[in-house]
């Protein structure tokens, strides 16, 4: 940002210098030989670690038999503490990757269903994982052209709707035809949200921020409106729930109830490596990244970049519709108004996490599901809300974006050159 | 953007393209065709239109019922509509353009009620009181927004800082019983996020957006949690004295306009005094003039001698204040408990009023006021058994905000540093 603001007050001879550096060299963050491995991920690491043990601070001092403890000596408060944090993420960690125990004896024992309702929490996990992979690279894809798309949210939403219809709206096309055909309409639906933003910021200079937040409203009270009025289930009410998609519009799951892992988790790989092809390996996603770090100088090389912000809020549009075209398809086979909890936000948080890269984000996102997932079996075990979730993420993502606050807290060597950060502008849209 | 290119833009303010006045004057014309076709010629001659115009429980300043011809009244409204819109092709408003477009809008819902009330009453007073009361949130928000804002912080975490005073007034309030330390426990709490906000984006050069939605998760994961491991299972702290309504003697007795401004609630007043305030110190004062400059040129006002990293703390942390006000409105003046979520959105919903408002006080309360009624009418529409859903009518705000950010109404003027760290050279 620090750069931003002296281009933006230098001459003109240093344009044209941007624009060669800009063409001529890979943005520094990418490129294994310019950083090593450790001090790429030492950071979000660290973050992590940290906001974990701030959940656990957060997980005793909430507990009033913590206090009850500390009331009668400290040794015994202290003890009480670290049982509760103990118990809590224990929970955590069985409930989101499986208990060991029970995984080893089953696998001694040898009994097929036994293995795998042992790992069922791990499958849950990437169950959970799936959608945030879609609407991480939906914020990822946004970062790398410039955009904040705050607007994920609306835009799965109407997705999601759109999948809805074409579930159950169409019978009797076979699964090969009818399972795409909905997930594509999703993506189509998810598309046009995103395209209205993208149109408002290229032609008006519309803050993406704004209309996003705006848009994600409008997209809430429509599929309120869809769900109790027009594409309400009979017999519901009015109340605003979706008729049950078709079979033959499902996406498969691989094992019989309840495991719910199922085809989606790869559709999402695919298209991680997908949108990580289109950014690294085209010209387009060249283009596409020149204008995210550096407009000015895109626009000095004659790069299109009205186009190119049209077009990378469509494509981000695109992937938070297939996040809500695969809970309907493969999880929840009907609409409901708690589709989401808060994927779109959530996401911002996991593609900052995840460096804004296609591998990033899916590391995050298995985080994050397994996070969540785990919380869950946390909230049976030890009373925790899951929101706790929330806060530890919001901890995360504070120190990945202030990574001199990690590097004092753990004494570690700023790097010589700071990365280069995605370019976000004010209101003005300048 | 350099303050040269700041000067022309603020001329050209003033000057009315004619592309600017022909599409004006055919907005106009259009709305008043609108009104004679689709409102006045589908009603028959004889309907009445009754509008109540003291809200209910209020037993001063009271004025009689105004009964209105509805097609006589929807006739005269969509000519005076036609005559502004001529009136622009020949001759044109020049400054007063936006408002001439605004009048005409003002009419359009005018008239959409009276076709909506024909034949029925609506309670117009109780609907301008309900709108008034919606209004406070967002229109703090927005205050909130601009103090942030002209001191050069893009603040987006409002809506987090809301939703933690709110949480945090709700509980402090129940267990002191008293209001009062209520909205300081929230105003304290929005306040210390504001200083996190603060010391992210001015000393660790965050960039300012994700630091506030760093404060938006945060406020949303920690209220909830509390909410749930505390606040639902005790009630008694999860139950604040509230305001009650304060009757200003005198004022209170003018009608229509006394019960619905003089005759309620403590943030009502609150947000005229913060109103007032904000205008005159903002543009009348030292203090305004440098929190601004900070704002649109550091460095030129580092040079005058203006402490720019300190500025920006006071600015950022008297956003946190008003947004904390805003926030305690939820629980101390509005509900009288704390639910999750329960600021639904009007954070950001400031935000784009103070947008819709150009970064000015006043336009914000005007702005504010807007999204309030739109809110009412919505409400008062479902009851009176519209044939528009609900979810229509509560859309309406967030798509006028989105056309006026389009530059239907003019581009805003964000002040020009704004998102961008400061760093000394």
């Amino acid at each position: 940002m620090g750069a931003a603001l002296k281009t933006s007050q230098n001459t003109q001879t240093d344009f044209s210098q941007e624009v060669i550096n800009a063409l001529n060299h890979e943005p520094p963050t990418e490129g294994p030989h310019k950083k090593s491995f450790w001090s790429t991920i030492s950071i979000p690491l660290l973050a992590i670690f940290t906001g974990l043990l701030v959940g656990a601070i957060l997980i005793a001092v909430t507990s009033p038999e913590v206090y009850a403890a500390f009331g009668e000596s400290i040794g015994k408060g202290f003890i009480t503490a670290f049982r509760q944090i103990g118990t809590a993420y224990q929970a955590l960690f069985t409930g989101s990757l499986g208990d060991p125990v029970r995984i080893f004896n089953a696998l001694r024992m040898g009994d097929a269903k036994e293995i795998r309702m042992a790992i069922n929490p791990f499958l849950e996990s990437l169950v959970q994982a799936t959608p945030y992979i879609f609407t991480g690279l939906a914020v990822a894809l946004g970062f790398r052209s410039g955009l904040f798309n705050i607007g994920v949210e609306g835009q799965l939403f109407i997705g999601a709707a759109c999948a809805t219809y074409v579930g159950y709206a169409i019978k009797g096309l076979p699964p090969y035809i009818h399972m795409p055909l909905a997930l594509l309409a999703g993506a189509a639906g998810g598309a046009f949200w995103g395209f209205i933003p993208g149109l408002l910021k290229a032609k008006t200079g519309g803050h993406e921020v704004i209309n996003t937040i705006m848009l994600n409203w409008i997209a809430f009270r429509l599929t309120e409106w869809l769900l109790s009025g027009p594409m309400t289930r009979e017999g519901s009410g009015g109340m605003p729930i979706s008729p049950i998609i078709e079979k033959s519009a499902q996406i498969p799951q691989f094992f019989q109830s309840p495991i719910r892992f199922h085809l989606g988790f790869f559709i999402a790989l695919a298209t991680a490596w997908l949108i990580w092809w289109l950014l690294f390996k085209t010209t387009w996603g060249l283009n596409l990244r020149t204008v995210g770090t550096n407009p000015r100088a895109a626009k000095y090389a004659g790069l299109n970049t009205t186009n190119s912000i049209i077009v990378a809020m469509s494509l981000s549009g695109a992937l938070a519709g297939l996040a809500g075209a695969n809970q309907i398809l493969a999880v929840n086979h009907s609409m409901a108004l708690g589709l989401s909890s808060g994927y779109g936000y959530d996401s911002i948080a996991l593609a900052l996490i995840g460096n804004n890269h296609p591998v990033g984000v899916i590391l995050s996102s298995l985080l994050f599901g397994t996070l969540r997932n785990g919380a869950t079996r946390m909230m049976v075990v030890s009373g925790i809300p899951i929101d706790i979730v929330d806060v530890i993420q919001a901890i995360i993502l504070m120190f990945v974006a202030a990574p001199a606050i990690i590097r004092a807290i753990y004494h570690i060597k700023q790097p010589k050159k700071e990365e280069e950060t995605v370019f976000l502008s004010g209101w003005g849209g300048k | 953007m350099s303050a040269s290119t700041q000067i022309i833009q603020h001329k050209k303010v003033f000057e009315v393209s004619r592309a600017r006045r022909t599409f004006t004057g055919i907005a106009e014309l259009l709305i008043g065709l609108f009104i004679l076709i689709v409102f006045a010629f589908t009603l028959p001659a004889s309907v009445t239109t009754r509008f109540v115009m003291t809200p209910g429980g209020i037993d001063v300043g009271q004025m009689a019922d105004w009964v209105l011809p509805s097609q006589l009244a929807l006739i005269i409204l969509a000519s005076i509509c036609i005559l502004v819109g001529l009136f622009a092709f020949i001759r044109g408003y020049g400054r007063w353009t936006n408002a001439a477009l605004g009048a005409c809008s003002l009419f359009l819902v005018f008239s959409f009620l009276i076709w909506q009330a024909a034949g029925k009453s609506l309670n117009l007073g109780g609907m301008l009181s309900s709108a008034v009361m919606l209004a406070v949130p967002i229109t703090l928000g927005a205050f909130s927004g601009i103090l942030a804002e002209r001191s050069g912080i893009i603040n987006i975490a409002i809506e987090g800082m809301m939703l933690m005073s709110s949480m945090v007034a709700a509980l402090t309030g129940s267990i002191m019983h008293n209001p009062w330390l209520g909205l300081l426990g929230g105003v304290l709490s929005a306040m210390l996020l504001a200083l996190i906000h603060g010391v992210l984006s001015i000393k660790f050069k965050v960039n300012q957006t994700i630091s506030g939605t760093v404060i938006n998760i945060f406020s949303a994961g920690m209220t909830a949690f509390i909410s749930q491991k505390f606040l639902q299972h005790n009630e008694a702290i999860n139950n604040p004295p509230m305001f009650s309504r304060i009757q200003i003697p005198g004022l209170a007795n003018i009608p229509f306009i006394g019960p619905i401004l003089f005759n309620t609630n403590l943030f009502v007043y609150l947000m005229l005094v913060i109103l007032i305030v904000l205008q005159v110190a903002l543009f009348q004062t030292r203090w305004g003039l440098r929190l601004r400059s900070v704002g649109e040129h550091p460095k030129a006002a580092d040079t005058l001698g203006i402490n720019v990293i300190r500025t920006r703390y006071m600015g950022i942390l008297l956003s946190g204040l008003v947004a904390g006000i805003g926030g305690a409105f939820f629980t101390l003046g509005s509900v009288g408990r704390f639910d999750e979520g329960m600021t639904a959105g009007k954070g950001f919903i400031g935000l784009a009023a103070m947008i819709f408002g150009n970064w000015n006080p006043i336009g914000a309360l005007g702005a504010g006021l807007l999204f309030g009624f739109a809110d009412a009418i919505g409400s008062k529409l479902s009851l009176l058994g519209s044939a528009i859903p609900p979810q229509f009518m509560a859309m309406a705000p967030y798509l006028i905000t989105m056309i006026v950010l389009a530059g239907f109404i003019g581009k805003g003027q964000a002040p020009a540093a704004e998102g961008i760290p400061y760093e000394k050279e």
